[in-house]
């Protein structure tokens, strides 16, 4: 959507050669996508972004120790100089040090309640989709329910109750995102039921269970892949929004949304330092995750591949 | 046509059933019988177990949700008992600034989004195609209240150009009066907000756009040499213009929310400062009754968007 991949190499699917053929070169679907995917500019920069992110949070404490747990008032809002290259907080916490930390708190979170509502989505989704019938109805209905009511407002009440810890927060978060993975994969699940190659596939005499893991999860994955990265980008979001709400994690851990949170208060005092360090890290790993996002979704959907 | 109206009117239905009880049932795991926040910390045990039975709250689950949902349709929300006042009061305090201010937002963001977006597909892979896009995308990768933090920045601390917060009158006795009367102050919540929908919106309208040129009658109606000018007007625009009313629909829990988070970066009192005070203080009956009106809000908004999708799209009608 971002960038349209134009021209690529049309889309073979693979052979299935049964027993006994030849089998030469199978260029799978997948590997397809992964070199449509490698072509795309924009998508390798958001991998690096993520990939250097990663590096920064978990082996830059190794290197760079900056203090990030006990206050030193005289260090209070310091402007950035030789020992503290982003500046001081107001509790003369270190911003580099604690963007390396914060960091570490803002993707675990992210992650995890991506991998939660990606993993509870697929099998509803899945279930309801196979199921069909009244099970179908009920379970979609649920889902409408749940999708009715603003997230924010569950995940505040909800978080301010019981997400104080890294794991409660991302259960918390991925406990009430896992409606949008459902509804894609129902709605793929039932689209492939039908599609010619799955009827190709029985009248090949495949059994139920080779249908289901030969030929309906791996298309229904590339959705479901593609929809990861949003929701990781979307829970990164979300927890910063709580942080800087004040309703996020309890100290000595913190993310970026909390540090914001801190920040805010000495805008008008002119610490930008404060803000804009952290505000950076937000915007570029969402958008990096957007970014590889929007190209997966060019490699991985073949009907956006086609058009 | 109206065998389809009905069909998700009674689904609406349905999922309303729905979102009350799952409110309730939150409602009653986190405060299922408020008599020790009724009565404080330091009240006898007695006294707290007099209370919930007298008001009800030993009686089984289902009466207990029978009675909320006897309430609810005749248009009583419940009680704050932290404020000691019926939650209709509250809300009815600060919804008509809020409403305000995410009207316009709203008004706004269609008014930029729906040209832009037209403009981005005619346009398409040109360079203002590619710095609306990428202006759109980090806009959209941006969470609200650095938005508006940076929107505090350049026009309220560095140009002092906008105040850097809800107008005065407003913040003393959320009056939506003061509100009206004092449009500078208004202009960057306004702003905040319709920025961050017209990223959504404009990404969206532009592939709507992309989509309806590709079809025949664009085609159909260049061959028979209308000009470019009224095959945009008449054909492009209208039809593009369609799959947005379904998103301004589904849109409306992420205004809601955007709402919350942009009235708590400007102070500005309405349901969103509302909402974050009643989380401060643990006052449930406020906070669930505002993520029920959410929910309905959702529900009626799907309702009408298709409502208006049926009456403007004869393809619908037909059906």
């Amino acid at each position: 959507m971002f960038r349209e991949v134009e021209t690529l190499p049309p889309v073979t699917s693979a052979p299935q050669v049964a027993e006994g053929g030849d089998v030469t070169v199978i260029q799978s679907g997948w590997r397809l996508g992964l070199r449509s995917f490698a072509q795309n500019r924009l998508a390798v920069v958001g991998l690096g972004l993520i990939v250097f992110f990663v590096f920064f949070c978990w082996t830059g404490p190794l290197f760079y120790h900056g203090n990030v747990s006990l206050s030193e008032l005289s260090q209070a809002n310091t402007a950035p100089v030789v020992g503290h290259p982003l500046g001081a907080d107001v509790n003369g916490f270190d911003i580099l040090g604690q963007l390396m930390v914060g960091g570490q708190a803002s993707l675990e979170i992210g992650l995890l309640a991506a991998a939660i509502a990606t993993i509870v989505g697929t099998l509803w989704g899945a279930t309801a989709g196979l199921a069909g019938g009244i099970v179908d109805g009920v379970m979609m209905r649920i889902v409408d329910v749940v999708l009715s009511i603003p997230l924010l407002f569950v995940v505040l009440i909800v978080g301010a109750k019981w997400g104080s810890s890294i794991l409660s927060l991302a259960l918390i978060i991925g406990v009430f995102s896992w409606l949008v993975p459902a509804r894609l994969v129902r709605g793929e699940v039932l689209t492939l039921r039908v599609r010619d190659f799955v009827a190709a596939a029985r009248a090949a005499g495949s059994g139920r269970s080779r249908l289901v893991l030969r030929h309906l999860i791996p298309n229904a994955l590339s959705v479901v892949v593609v929809n990861i990265t949003f929701q990781v980008a979307d829970a990164i979001l979300l927890v910063a929004a709580l942080g800087f709400l004040g309703f996020g994690l309890n100290f000595p851990v913190f993310d970026w949304g909390d540090m914001l949170a801190g920040g805010t208060n000495n805008l008008l005092n002119g610490y930008w330092w404060e803000v804009y360090p952290v505000g950076l890290c937000i915007v570029l790993t969402v958008m990096a995750m957007n970014l590889i996002g929007d190209a997966l979704r060019d490699a991985l959907d073949v009907r956006l591949r086609r058009r | 046509m109206t065998t389809y109206l009905l069909r998700r009117a009674a689904s609406s239905v349905i999922i309303l059933i729905g979102i009350s009880i799952l409110v309730f049932w939150m409602l009653h795991v986190i405060s299922g019988a408020p008599g020790r926040a009724v009565l404080g910390l330091r009240a006898a045990q007695q006294a707290v177990d007099a209370w919930n039975k007298s008001h009800g709250f030993d009686r089984p689950l289902i009466l207990q949700y029978l009675t909320y949902m006897n309430q609810l349709v005749h248009g009583n929300l419940g009680t704050s008992y932290k404020q000691t006042l019926s939650v209709n009061t509250i809300l009815a305090e600060h919804a008509p600034v809020s409403a305000y201010l995410s009207g316009l937002g709203l008004f706004f963001a269609i008014l930029i989004a729906f040209p832009v977006g037209i403009f981005q597909a005619v346009k398409r892979n040109t360079l203002g195609d590619n710095v609306i896009t990428t202006a759109a995308f980090v806009t959209y990768s941006m969470p609200v209240f650095l938005l508006g933090l940076l929107l505090i920045q350049i026009f309220a601390i560095t140009l002092n150009i906008f105040p850097p917060g809800a107008p005065a009158a407003v913040s003393q006795n959320s009056s939506v009066i003061g509100a009206i009367e004092d449009p500078r102050a208004m202009v960057l919540p306004v702003a905040t907000l319709t920025f961050v929908s017209v990223a959504a919106y404009s990404r969206f309208m532009r592939s709507s756009a992309l989509d309806a040129l590709a079809q025949d009658y664009i085609k159909a109606a260049r061959a028979k040499g209308l000009p470019e000018r009224l095959v945009l007007m008449r054909h492009l625009v209208r039809n593009a213009c369609l799959p947005m009313v379904t998103l301004i629909g589904l849109s409306i829990p992420a205004l809601l929310a955007g709402n919350l988070i942009t009235e708590n970066v400007f102070n500005y009192p309405g349901l969103g400062i509302m909402f974050i005070n009643a989380l401060q203080n643990e006052d449930y009956p406020v906070l669930l009754a505002y993520t029920l009106m959410g929910g309905v809000l959702t529900v009626v908004g799907n309702y009408v968007a298709d409502i208006a999708l049926t009456v403007a799209d004869p393809r619908i009608r037909l059906a």
